[in-house]
């Protein structure tokens, strides 16, 4: 489904600050599949989901999503397969505009934009009944602007968005960290129920172990721009955040896991 | 009471300007506002939109069509300046000041090398002009301005209110979201100098035809009075105007407020040399506006509950 082939990527290649952050990294996916990502700060997480995105151009290596070379497109054209949410809850809405008005847009992704009107009636009732489903009471304020919805909200219409209409791939990258241990919960749960329903292909990207090991059908880890732990299946049923933390050393040569992984129970 | 007279009979003049102006300001909301890029190339095209314009009607091209043709060569002003941006990388202020530079060549060049080029409202049918601005009948400029007024924006209105549009919209709110719904940025932003340009060049042609002449400089600050009219009007109706109609209407109104109150400032005796000066005054003083009250809203609320 998802052909990530020898992708190397550097930043400022040449410099003193010189850094690879993808080195030679292969990463295949199945169709269903529902990766989690950890691994220490540095360790090329979210520049691997960017280089899937195409924030920027890879160096090395090609990607091929359902038999499409992506490589080389431009990240909004990569953008009608895929759905993202951000770290940042500010990244991923249109802040000035409605919440009706985030969801219409989210609803041509990979579409024409003509000059037919931007939001149809039935569309309204199609978006009431999703925002229903967040219980988060947005049904009921869809035509405020989304700058003044909460990280949380945000966060949750962003996965409203990305879902919409149905990627090929949903890319998570962090999508929890930036909010408050009450909300955080509520969102992963919303992101397992779409996961679900929509049976998506989804790589999403963690710092906490837990959700690491609780979510998802496989679990990758990365260090230094490698993938150097790859387990699924029933071992990854198995597993335990001291079994991981154990693997992760014996992977990566290294002593100590980094403060960051350790933070995150 | 003397002074109220005079005031009263400089009004149809300042109203008028404000609404040709505010159809220019327009096009600055358009940058500044919706597409959140500060575009100074407005300064070259305004003259460029009179130039084309006089030029075009002295030569015997009827005034309607010379308008239609200003508007179009704007659009390119535009153009130019989304290339530089968008395909040079060119961060959009510098962009807007090398196409605004390059314009004043190319407006000498459009009006044969001379700095000023008339055109008398004896001699050609032009849509509006100065000498009517006093007359009960509909040579009024203001007839043809106030019909223009909301022409536009009711396009405006509905462009923005399309699919297209709306990719517009977002671009300027969040351009990496937009990006990942799947959205040209590049070619938004593009769209958008365009058609601020070419409403702009609009207003050029118009002003042009209303004082007789068209003159290299007269775009020289026009970008701020397009944002004193932006944020005077938002300043005097934010809570009442949320409806983007009302918003571009507010952006005529601010207009026409700024030139009132040119020429208040002016018959307190200052002369017209410092314009500029008073101009940049003006702009400042409104930009500070939210600023402080912004400010005052602190003071009050420090022994309470922080504010957001």
């Amino acid at each position: 489904m998802l052909k990530v082939q020898s992708v190397t990527k550097t930043f400022h290649p040449g410099t003193v600050n010189a850094n690879t952050a993808l080195d030679n990294l292969s990463l295949h996916l199945k169709n269903g599949d529902f990766v989690t990502v950890i691994g220490g700060n540095g360790a090329g997480k979210s520049t691997l989901l960017n280089a899937i995105a195409g924030t920027f151009s890879i160096d090395e290596g090609s990607i091929v999503l359902d038999d499409v070379d992506i490589t080389n497109l431009p990240e909004f054209r990569r953008s009608a397969f895929l759905g993202r949410v951000f770290q940042d809850p500010m990244m991923g809405t249109a802040p000035t505009m409605q919440i009706d008005e985030n969801l219409a847009l989210a609803a041509r992704r990979g579409q024409k934009r003509g000059l037919k009107w931007g939001m149809k009636r039935e569309e309204q009732e199609r978006y009431r009944e999703l925002l229903k489903t967040l219980e988060l009471g947005l049904e009921d304020r869809m035509s405020i602007k989304v700058g003044l919805l909460s990280g949380g909200q945000r966060q949750s219409l962003t996965l409203l968005m990305a879902t919409l209409k149905k990627p090929k791939l949903l890319l998570l990258d962090e999508h929890t960290a930036a909010l408050d241990p009450r909300t955080a919960p509520k969102v992963l749960e919303i992101t397992q129920r779409l996961v679900e329903h929509h049976k998506l292909t989804t790589l999403m990207i963690t710092h906490n172990m837990r959700d690491a090991l609780h979510l998802g059908n496989r679990l990758v880890m990365m260090d230094g721009g490698r993938i150097v732990l790859d387990i699924s299946g029933e071992e990854k049923k198995n597993l335990t955040v001291s079994d991981l933390l154990a693997r992760f050393s014996a992977a990566s040569g290294k002593e100590e896991v980094s403060d960051k992984l350790l933070l995150s129970k | 009471m003397n002074f109220l007279l005079t005031f009263i009979g400089t009004l149809p003049g300042a109203v008028t300007q404000g609404l040709i102006w505010g159809l220019m300001a327009m096009g600055v909301y358009v940058t500044f506002r919706v597409l959140n890029v500060s575009d100074l190339t407005v300064d070259g095209t305004l003259a460029t939109g009179g130039a084309v314009c006089v030029m075009l009607v002295r030569s015997g091209v009827p005034v309607g069509l010379a308008v239609l043709i200003a508007f179009l060569v704007g659009l390119l002003c535009g153009l130019s300046t989304a290339f530089l941006h968008t395909k040079w990388g060119i961060p959009a202020i510098l962009a807007g000041i090398l196409s605004q530079l390059a314009l004043y060549s190319v407006n000498l060049r459009i009006m044969a090398s001379k700095a000023n080029v008339s055109i008398s409202v004896d001699r050609y049918t032009l849509l509006i002009s100065q000498r009517y601005v006093r007359e009960p009948s509909l040579c009024n400029p203001l007839f043809v301005l106030i019909i223009l007024t909301v022409a536009i924006i009711a396009m405006l209105y509905w462009y923005f209110g399309t699919e297209s549009g709306s990719a517009l919209r977002a671009t300027g709110a969040n351009p990496r979201m937009a990006r990942a719904q799947g959205i040209n940025t590049d070619f938004q932003i593009t769209l958008g100098l365009m058609l601020a340009n070419g409403m702009v060049a609009l207003a050029g042609a118009l002003l042009a035809q209303y004082q007789g002449f068209a003159d290299v400089n007269m775009g020289r600050g026009a970008i701020v009075i397009g944002l004193a009219a932006v944020i005077i009007g938002e300043v005097l109706t934010q809570k009442i105007f949320i409806n983007f109609a009302l918003k571009l209407l507010a952006v005529s109104i601010g207009s026409i407020v700024y030139f009132l109150v040119l020429q208040v400032v002016l018959q307190l005796g200052l002369n017209t040399n410092d314009l500029k000066l008073i101009s940049a005054l003006i702009v400042a003083i409104f930009l500070a506006l939210p600023h402080f009250s912004q400010r005052m809203k602190k003071g009050q609320n420090n022994g309470g509950k922080k504010s957001a």
